[in-house]
């Protein structure tokens, strides 16, 4: 053998040793069942054969625009009565479908540079453009808009991620889902079923201390009446959640103070305690900064009683005796013990900043994923045994050479995808077949050319010669394509069909190494050792 | 062993023969996507909920009709699903039945319409998560060991383990448990569970946004799929070449399309994977054609262009049949027993093999004759594709 030769032969078994590693690592054991786990530890499966939940949640950044907005008209309101500007109202005028579109209505125009400056200064977010007569409207600088809708989607991906940490399950995938806008991906292997999941994700978490300012009233109207038909500007009026002692849940309203004493952005912690009635509750403690907002807020409220609002839902009300620091309860009569448990940690995970709406959801059942995972394997290796079968039939001597470089394209494109920590999901499966299929065309084109070369009275060294330099072209040419193809795929689709085009991008590029290089090293081998004018088997 | 020594066949003298094949399964295809079936699109594109359920025993397609009627589901569709002695029958709920507010409403009531001998107070071991299971073991803790989560935990994923390994989905009587988890657990679960007679196997919910939405992008991606094509091939040799390509490959896609709509099998997602492979690998066939078409060129100038797409053809079929040969193999070995969830997928490629296969002969390379043919008849440069020297 010459030197050259030796050398190309050292690349490959290196090459084979290189991605051996990536499929097994360093195996504990050499059994079958060791290492089918040190394989299984390397290359991950998709939620498809392992079973588990598939989500797309849409984060309805809105929310989190009018809860901007909201803050910027009260805003207004103070400073436009600091600075004695008159004016007849700060609205918005079409919350839900422009929800950072703000109208000041009546304002003088003698005080057309004062309200400008206190939009300079106190809004720098927003634009603000005259409109009719006395009117002025304000909006959010379209990149300011589409900077707070990001912000909210990362951020509710961090929440998420915190609660679904919280709760213990493994390897989870939290993402943002690149396809629609505002949506997060979340897979949860090995969750069967994920209704407490969902719940503890879709939780907004929102919790403000308000002062209560009137109630229960068994109804909207009744309330209504109670007050003479009007509400105070700064009260709302919500709904209890789940109340014991009167009547049925959402029958109760509470009218409260719009503006909160405070919220869950002053939460240090948040733990499962009982209350004085032993009945579960969650006990929470106030940030620095919170407790002494808390403080004042008691102390000038003593003997008046605030409400305990999660989610706009009234949770308790409860009578003032001394002002409170930076401790509190929220007990709300029916809590089950997980429900206290729960609770405790989705507030400690932080609120989301924008309620999320369930989009899609899939949930591949663990004996389904096993069914299709034993199918899989079994349609693989029934179609790669009869391509093996067919090559050494019909080319004989140049099918083991086929046949090698075919299992060696294999083990580099399982190799791959170790090292790359794909995941390999039921399409991959398939994906796998399909590159043992379409990279056995690759052999063929360059066999057929030898035989072709051959029949035209070639030597065999130079009809080999032509047979790989001819193919060559044409070889590069199909590769692309189908990478092309195989890219956009990546691009377009999730989960399953990722696992499909990673494995056959892979494993044509893969198949470019052994159908031309592993081949070709194998002929010339097989050359050097034959006589002068001896018959190539082809 | 050789299958062709020499072949020399006419293949653009059957020009008209192909150009008929391909148009009675075309315009087959196409009235069936307009006029009969529409474009039977999979839960993923049109929106809905899928429920499969695999029942212990023979299910009863009346009877799970009857229960989806009292459940107020009645535009569910109702299909047996697998192979026969697997007893399992898929659910279909349209899209105006899955809410958007409550995602998996439609799943819900699907599974406690069929919980018709649920005993009140008790729980659906079939249907009940490890973790709720594990709740239920740590609220009883028949085990006296306080709350130690670990052993709960362990002992809740036996259960779900003999369930969905050992019995296939379905528990049939609580039996089954014994052996797998301590007879304290077993005889704890026996009180607060009971059996139903179907277990859940795979749930696809797809709300109606999702659905127009990857409507958009699986065009999208095909689209995009052809024109790299285009730009390629119009880059690698003459942009006839390309158009050639494109022309084929959209008509494959044409075909195999057709077929789901003929034969009503639902396009997922997978399909369109499937679809997008085949874009690939008929363009494979076609490049393999064209790169003999063009080395040839150069050497037999005299030659008409007929003569030589012809002599390319036959120098390349024992290539072309052998590579759609054994990639079919492995297609096949993937349809016969890749099992049912790769369905579609693998009936898609089976079909795209042996369209991409056929149209590089019957397709592509007609087009650059016609094409060529075309030119001479305006009196044009006669050899209107000298390609590119590589």
């Amino acid at each position: 053998m010459n030197k050259n030769l030796l050398w190309k032969l050292v690349l490959i078994v290196g090459t084979l040793i290189v991605f051996l590693f990536g499929i097994f690592g360093i195996p504990k054991a050499f059994s079958g069942q060791g290492l089918l786990s040190a394989m299984t530890d390397r290359i991950h499966l998709g939620l498809d054969l392992r079973g588990g939940t598939h989500l797309i949640l849409q984060v309805q950044v809105n929310d989190a625009v009018k809860v901007d907005s909201d803050n910027a008209v009260e805003v207004l309101k103070e400073q436009l009565n600091k600075r004695k500007i008159a004016f007849s109202e700060v609205s918005k005028p079409d919350p839900d479908n422009n929800p950072d579109h703000i109208v000041i209505k009546g304002v003088p125009p003698s005080s057309r540079s004062d309200l400008l400056s206190i939009v300079h200064d106190r809004l720098p977010e927003y634009e603000i453009t005259s409109g009719t007569s006395d009117n002025w409207n304000l909006a959010m600088t379209p990149p300011m808009l589409s900077d707070l809708k990001n912000r909210a989607v990362t951020q509710a991906i961090e929440t998420i991620r915190n609660r679904i940490d919280a709760l213990g399950v493994s390897e989870p995938t939290i993402q943002e889902h690149g396809l629609g806008q505002y949506q997060i991906l979340v897979q949860l292997p090995s969750i069967d079923d994920p209704a407490r999941v969902k719940d503890i994700m879709q939780s907004t978490a929102m919790l403000e201390i308000k002062q209560s300012l009137g109630g229960p009233y068994p109804s909207e109207q009744a309330a209504l009446q109670e007050k003479g038909g009007i509400l105070p500007p700064d009260a709302i009026l919500l709904p209890g959640h789940n109340m014991p002692g009167v009547g049925e849940e959402g029958q109760a309203w509470y009218l409260v103070s719009r503006v909160s004493a405070v919220s869950g952005k002053d939460l240090r912690d948040a733990q499962p305690s009982r209350d004085q009635n032993g009945q579960p509750s969650v006990s929470f403690t106030l940030t620095g900064e919170g407790g002494q907002r808390f403080y004042n807020f008691t102390s000038a409220h003593v003997n008046d009683s605030l409400a305990v609002v999660l989610d706009n839902k009234v949770q308790e009300v409860a009578n003032i005796k001394e002002p409170i620091r930076d401790r509190g309860e929220i007990s709300g009569g029916r809590m089950s013990e997980q429900a206290s448990k729960d609770l405790s940690m989705i507030l400690r995970s932080g609120a989301l900043p924008a309620s999320v709406k369930y989009m899609e959801e899939r949930t591949v059942g663990p004996s389904l994923g096993a069914d299709s995972m034993r199918a899989g394997v079994r349609a693989a290796i029934i179609g790669m045994l009869a391509v093996l079968i067919f090559m050494l039939v019909y080319y004989r001597g140049a099918g083991i050479n086929a046949d090698v470089a075919l299992l060696l394209n294999l083990i580099i494109l399982l190799g791959f995808m170790g090292y790359f920590e794909a995941v390999l999901t039921l399409p991959g499966i398939a994906g796998v077949i399909l590159t043992v299929g379409m990279g056995v065309d690759s052999n063929v084109l360059i066999f057929e050319r030898i035989r072709e070369e051959l029949r035209n009275g070639k030597t065999p060294p130079s009809a080999v010669d032509q047979g790989f330099s001819h193919a060559w072209i044409t070889i590069v040419d199909t590769h692309v394509t189908t990478i092309v193809s195989a890219a956009i795929l990546f691009i377009f689709g999730t989960g399953p069909v990722r696992g499909f085009a990673t494995t056959l991008t892979f494993g044509l590029l893969a198949n470019l190494f052994t159908a031309v290089f592993v081949s070709r090293v194998i002929f010339d081998y097989l050359l050097s050792r034959k006589q002068r004018g001896e018959a190539l088997s082809i | 062993m050789e299958f062709f020594r020499n072949p020399n066949i006419d293949f653009l003298g059957k020009k008209w023969y192909f150009l008929a094949f391909s148009l009675i399964f075309s315009v087959a295809g196409v009235f069936s996507m307009l006029f009969w079936h529409g474009i039977p699109w999979g839960v993923d594109f049109r929106g809905g909920t899928l429920v499969y359920v695999k029942f212990a025993h023979q299910p009863d397609d009346n009877a799970v009709r009857t229960a989806m009627d009292r459940a107020g589901l009645r535009n569910a569709k109702i299909q047996r699903y697998g192979q026969v002695g697997n007893n399992e029958v898929l659910i279909d709920l349209d899209v105006r039945e899955t809410s958007e507010q409550a995602l998996d409403r439609g799943k819900i009531q699907i599974i406690n319409a069929l919980e018709t001998n649920a005993p009140a107070g008790k729980i659906d071991l079939n249907n009940a998560s490890s973790l709720t299971i594990k709740n239920y073991l740590m609220d009883k803790d028949p085990l006296h060991v306080g709350p130690d989560d670990g052993k709960y935990t362990a002992q809740a994923q036996a259960i779900v383990n003999v369930r969905d390994k050992t019995q296939g989905g379905v528990l049939t009587s609580f039996d089954q448990l014994k052996g797998a988890v301590e007879p304290a657990v077993a005889a704890s679960v026996q009180d607060g569970f009971f059996l139903s007679d179907f277990g859940v196997r795979n749930v696809e919910i797809v709300g109606p946004q999702v659905g127009g939405q990857l409507r958009k992008q699986a065009g999208l991606a095909t689209l995009y799929s052809l024109a790299g094509m285009l730009v390629y091939l119009g880059f690698r040799f003459e942009w006839i070449y390309g158009v050639a390509a494109v022309v084929t490959v959209f008509h494959d896609t044409l075909i195999t399309v057709g077929a789901f709509s003929l034969t009503r099998t639902d396009i997922s997602l997978t399909v369109i994977a499937a679809i997008l492979t085949l874009i690939g690998y008929s363009n494979n066939d076609t490049i393999v054609v064209f790169d003999r078409i063009r080395e040839n060129i150069k050497l037999m100038r005299r030659e008409k262009l007929s003569e030589i797409v012809n002599r390319s053809i036959n120098q390349t079929l024992s290539r072309t049949i052998l590579t759609a040969g054994l990639t079919f193999l492995t297609v096949l070995a993937l349809y016969l027993f890749g099992g049912e969830v790769l369905h579609g997928f693998s009936l898609a490629l089976v079909i795209g093999i042996l369209i991409g296969t056929y149209s590089s002969i019957a397709i592509a390379a007609p087009i650059l004759v016609a094409y060529q043919d075309w030119r001479i008849e305006k009196g044009k440069r006669p050899m209107a594709m000298p390609a590119k020297a590589k």
